[in-house]
């Protein structure tokens, strides 16, 4: 029997907030364990929690990229159960009345555009960490706990069930990233642990609408790992519908490492969270006033800024598409852009040389040694012929490590592309007059001799000599000779 | 000169006369504790060193002719489930016997800014359940009026220390009438003020959406003065209510005519008592011929007020005291494994009645029985609120009895938890609606006191002093004071 996957996605983003939801601590990430926590966090007898405004206005901001319908009247609820991560025992979430309801995401898989529904958009508390004694939680016999990631506000990004592959689904994701992003929320850092995802994977007969039973699967932590994971799950259930068993409901944890995933504890009955409106925070009203006032605050996002790439500069499709994906890198072609860098060329710089030596480094285009201006300053002595493509390549790799500007860099070591004729015929001649070989060759009618005699060219002049007068100048001598 | 029997206005002007010093009156209430704490048992913790340096820096305010608050230089009590800065707060509870808070609740830091003496931390019912003192995790404190007697609870520290002269003045809190039935055991004045009058931020939470802090004096003008440095709009509670709070003592009027008093007939329920009942209509005949009216009213959803909080309040309780689990604070009892170790813990820690009301909460959360219980209850609570609502259009203050009998002997009730939630009957209707009443004595039934609630609607508190105040100056309750004997 064929298959339909049927795929929906919880994303947690943690917003990028100077301060907790319910307190002032910092939410800096990396500080010393315990030591961003006050009476508040930590959930001493007798605190009360404080909505921080600015959680809202992000939540309110998302809800709105995501085409979402915005609550005008929304609550917190007590989410309770027992965990040494959660000071409370409860974590303070939002249940029946989320900020943010009703939105749709596009993706585009294989040049084909599908829209993604959202669900809702929610706020909520993180919880601590739990430092395990041992290498894993089965082998320690203590755990401590550190309270600095409690309190840091969360949105939980809750899709349908509309997601039909594992492709979809990364499309998805890194799509909503790039909306994060954007919208300068969230770090989206999924190795921090800034951006999380987990999904319900589950499969039905093709061409029936009944969902089958899902499967909950944690620990995707990466695009990667989402993708596999999702690719794993549904061979998994496949092979177990197709030997006539059933899927049991469950939630299961990926090992990247593996490449499989593993069961960590059945959902057959429903977890009971005893929710209970939150009575020491008052409800949460967003004038619609206000709605409006975020709206117009709202940044260019990816899909409006991919059109104005295409449609402003004449960047290809694909080349648009795979720079927007990337705030930075579009910030980066942008200011390139200003600088008067041709587009289409500064957007292959940036998918080739620029994207390689990030990549080779690990770092992001916001560490990028080289900026625009000098980008922009590169292009345009290639674009003067002062330097040709080749000499251009050597040059990039020399400010990337000098940090100096193209043009010092061209005259420190001087890298001038060779245009005056005479001084090329001089060295033409001269590689004419060692090679007879060759030359004899290219006269017998072998196309190919005039390569050895270019490169040979080249060499004598260091690179320096303008590649197409290099070519028709040799020609040129060589038909007169 | 037993400095410890006078209201805190009287003290007051003996202080800025320098007739007495704040360290006289300190000394002589700490003395007051020493002679009777044994009998009386009102503390959990006593912090007569800090008491006293706290009075010393206030004569040197009155030294230097400073300006001193009406509170200045007075020794008080806090409830032990109101958070003080370094020095335990216990809430009554063996779980949190060793807790010693690392912040000031806001009504501490506002009696602090008025350099006000606190003398201890006053016994409870833990958790603040309970209505008897009976259910605190240490020991339980007797009436002064009666040794023999409950205080009444669970303010019952805070109430029974101003009684027996071991603090002028205190604050307790009140959650289903946990100030107001205390201050009527113990012939004194208690009040709840609006819900959101009073900043939580530093209250141990029982029931968030009913607990209110309030003072328990001796008379109407010292819970006028209390009320003026402790009510307010604070930032760190998101419930409290942003508006101006008035000069309280401006409403200490001698004046009653045209009040418009209603009379509930659902309040006068069966099996109260009726020297009680008789009490209360002679109060209600005495303000009338001060001047105000009176009509017999209706509120029809009373009877369910009591099912309705014994589900909310312990609803909230569940998930308000899930945290003390034996992790990261309180103490611990070693299991096999964590749920082990919160299981042990938590039995072992927990008094029955906190248990009792776990149990109750939990399940009046769980699911398939939420709607049955904690919804239905919150629709009547609504219900409730409606009732007062459509009263207080046609009149200005409703009064009842605080509680349907006097102080009941320790022990009566202990093993009959119905029986003691029915205490509560008279005073719980007004946490579900939110809004503000005062209890004062009005009489005495076989030697104890008698206590008369006073409600009116939200942010109505001065309503409610004149009221008080007119009905104290027109008698004598207020000026016995309690016998630290048995009665006959």
């Amino acid at each position: 029997m064929d298959y339909e996957i049927v795929v929906g996605l919880e994303v947690h983003t943690e917003l990028k907030t100077h301060s907790k939801i319910f307190c002032g601590c910092s939410t800096k990430f990396g500080s010393p364990q315990n030591t961003n926590v006050c009476p508040v966090c930590l959930g001493l007898p007798g605190v009360l929690p404080v909505i921080n405004e600015k959680v809202v206005e992000f939540a309110v901001k998302v809800g709105l990229a995501l085409n979402c319908e915005i609550a005008s009247f929304s609550k917190f609820d007590r989410k309770n159960y027992y965990y040494p991560d959660l000071p409370k025992n409860w974590q303070t979430s939002q249940y029946d009345l989320p900020i943010a309801i009703n939105g749709y995401l596009d993706i585009e898989v294989n040049g084909e555009s599908k829209r993604i529904g959202i669900t809702r958009v929610h706020m909520e508390e993180d919880a601590g960490k739990l430092v395990h004694s041992g290498a894993t939680i089965t082998s320690s016999d203590s755990a401590l706990v550190d309270y600095n990631r409690t309190g840091v506000p969360l949105l939980e990004i809750v899709s349908e069930p509309d997601i039909r592959s594992a492709e979809e689904a990364r499309a998805y994701l890194e799509k909503l990233k790039a909306i994060l992003e954007y919208l300068d929320v969230s770090d989206c850092k999924m190795e921090e642990g800034s951006l999380r995802c987990d999904a319900n994977i589950s499969l039905r007969p093709q061409g029936t609408t009944k969902l089958g039973t899902k499967a909950e699967m944690k620990n995707l932590n990466s695009f990667r790992s989402v993708q596999k994971g999702i690719e794993y799950e549904a061979v998994r259930q496949e092979e177990i519908l197709e030997e006539g068993g059933r899927v049991i409901q469950e939630t299961r944890t990926w090992d990247e490492n593996k490449g499989i995933s593993l069961s960590m504890r059945s959902k057959e009955t429903a977890d009971d969270y005893r929710y209970l409106p939150e009575p020491d925070l008052v409800p949460i009203m967003v004038e619609p006033a206000r709605v409006e006032e975020i709206r117009a605050s709202l940044p260019e996002l990816p899909d409006a800024r991919k059109k104005r790439l295409m449609e402003a500069y004449g960047l290809p499709e694909y080349d648009a598409a795979v720079i927007t994906t990337s705030k930075a890198m579009a910030d980066y072609l942008d200011e390139s852009i200003q600088h008067k860098a041709d587009a289409k060329i500064a957007a292959n710089w940036l998918m080739g040389e620029v994207s390689k030596h990030l990549n080779n480094e690990g770092i992001s285009i916001l560490a990028c040694p080289v900026s625009p201006k000098q980008l922009a300053e590169l292009i345009a002595l290639i674009d003067k012929g002062t330097i040709s493509n080749k000499i251009a390549k050597s040059v990039f790799e020399e400010m990337w490590t000098s940090r100096k500007d193209a043009e010092v860099i061209v005259k420190e070591k001087g890298l001038v592309q060779i245009s005056d004729s005479s001084e090329i015929i001089a060295i033409v001649d001269a590689v004419i007059a060692a090679n007879p070989q060759s030359v004899a060759d290219f006269n017998a009618g072998k196309e190919k001799a005039i390569g050895f005699l270019v490169g040979q060219t080249m060499k004598q002049s260091k690179g320096r000599a303008n590649p197409d007068m290099v070519n028709s100048l040799l020609r040129e001598r060589l038909q007169s000779n | 000169m037993e400095l410890f029997k006078y209201t805190a206005h009287q003290l007051h002007e003996k202080l800025v006369s320098k007739e007495v010093s704040a360290v006289e009156l300190t000394k002589n209430v700490l003395a007051r504790v020493d002679a009777v704490e044994n009998d009386v048992k009102s503390y959990i913790t006593q912090t007569g060193d800090s008491a006293l340096a706290q009075a010393e820096a206030v004569d040197a305010k009155i030294k230097q002719g400073q300006a001193i608050s009406m509170l200045a230089g007075i020794p008080g009590a806090l409830k032990d489930n109101i958070c003080t800065q370094g020095i335990k707060t216990t809430c009554a509870s063996k779980i949190l016997a060793e807790f010693v808070p690392p912040y000031n609740a806001t009504v501490v830091e506002k009696l602090m800014t008025a350099d006000t003496v606190i003398i201890g931390k006053a016994n409870m019912d833990e958790f603040a359940m309970g209505g008897s003192t009976e259910n605190s995790g240490f020991f339980t404190t007797h009436n002064p009026w009666d040794l023999r007697a409950v205080p009444g609870g669970s303010s019952g520290g805070s109430a029974a220390a101003v009684a027996a002269g071991q603090a002028i003045w205190s604050l307790g809190s009140d959650t289903g009438g946990s100030i107001r039935q205390p201050a009527a055991y113990c012939g004194l004045v208690g009040m709840k003020p609006t819900y959101g009058r009073v900043s939580r931020y530093g209250l141990v939470a029982y029931a968030s959406s009913l607990d209110q802090i309030g003072p328990i004096t001796r008379d109407v003008t010292d819970c006028a003065h209390v009320l003026n440095i402790i009510c307010g709009h604070d930032a760190k509670d998101s419930t409290s209510i942003n508006t101006l709070v008035p000069d309280y003592t401006k409403a200490l009027v001698n004046n009653v005519k045209g009040l418009k008093i209603g009379l509930p007939r659902e309040y006068f329920v069966s099996g109260m008592d009726s020297e009680v009942e008789r009490a209360i209509n002679k109060a209600i005949e005495q303000l009338v011929a001060l001047g105000a009216e009176y009509k017999e009213i209706s509120m029809p959803h009373t009877e369910y007020a009591l099912s309705a909080y014994y589900l909310l309040a312990p609803a909230e309780a569940s998930t308000n005291l899930a945290r003390y689990d034996g992790v990261s604070f309180g103490k611990r009892v070693e299991g096999n494994d964590i749920v082990d170790m919160y299981k042990k813990t938590r039995s072992e820690f927990f008094g029955a009645e906190v248990k009792r009301r776990i149990m109750l909460g939990t399940y009046a959360l769980s699911a398939g029985y939420q709607d049955a219980y904690y919804l239905k209850a919150l629709k009547v609570r609504t219900l409730v609120k409606q009732d007062f609502d459509k009263a207080f259009e046609n009149v200005d203050v409703i009064i009842t009895p605080t509680a349907p009998t006097t102080a009941f002997r320790i022990g009566e009730k202990a093993n009959d938890p119905l029986a003691m939630y029915l205490q509560d009957v008279c005073t719980i209707p007004v946490n579900l609606a939110g809004v503000p009443a005062v209890s004062i004595p009005c009489g005495f039934a076989a030697n104890m006191p008698i206590g008369l609630q006073i409600i009116a609607k939200p942010l109505a508190e001065e309503t409610l002093i004149r009221t008080a105040y007119t009905f104290e100056q027109n008698n004598d309750y207020h000026k016995g004071f309690a016998t630290l004997g048995e009665v006959k």
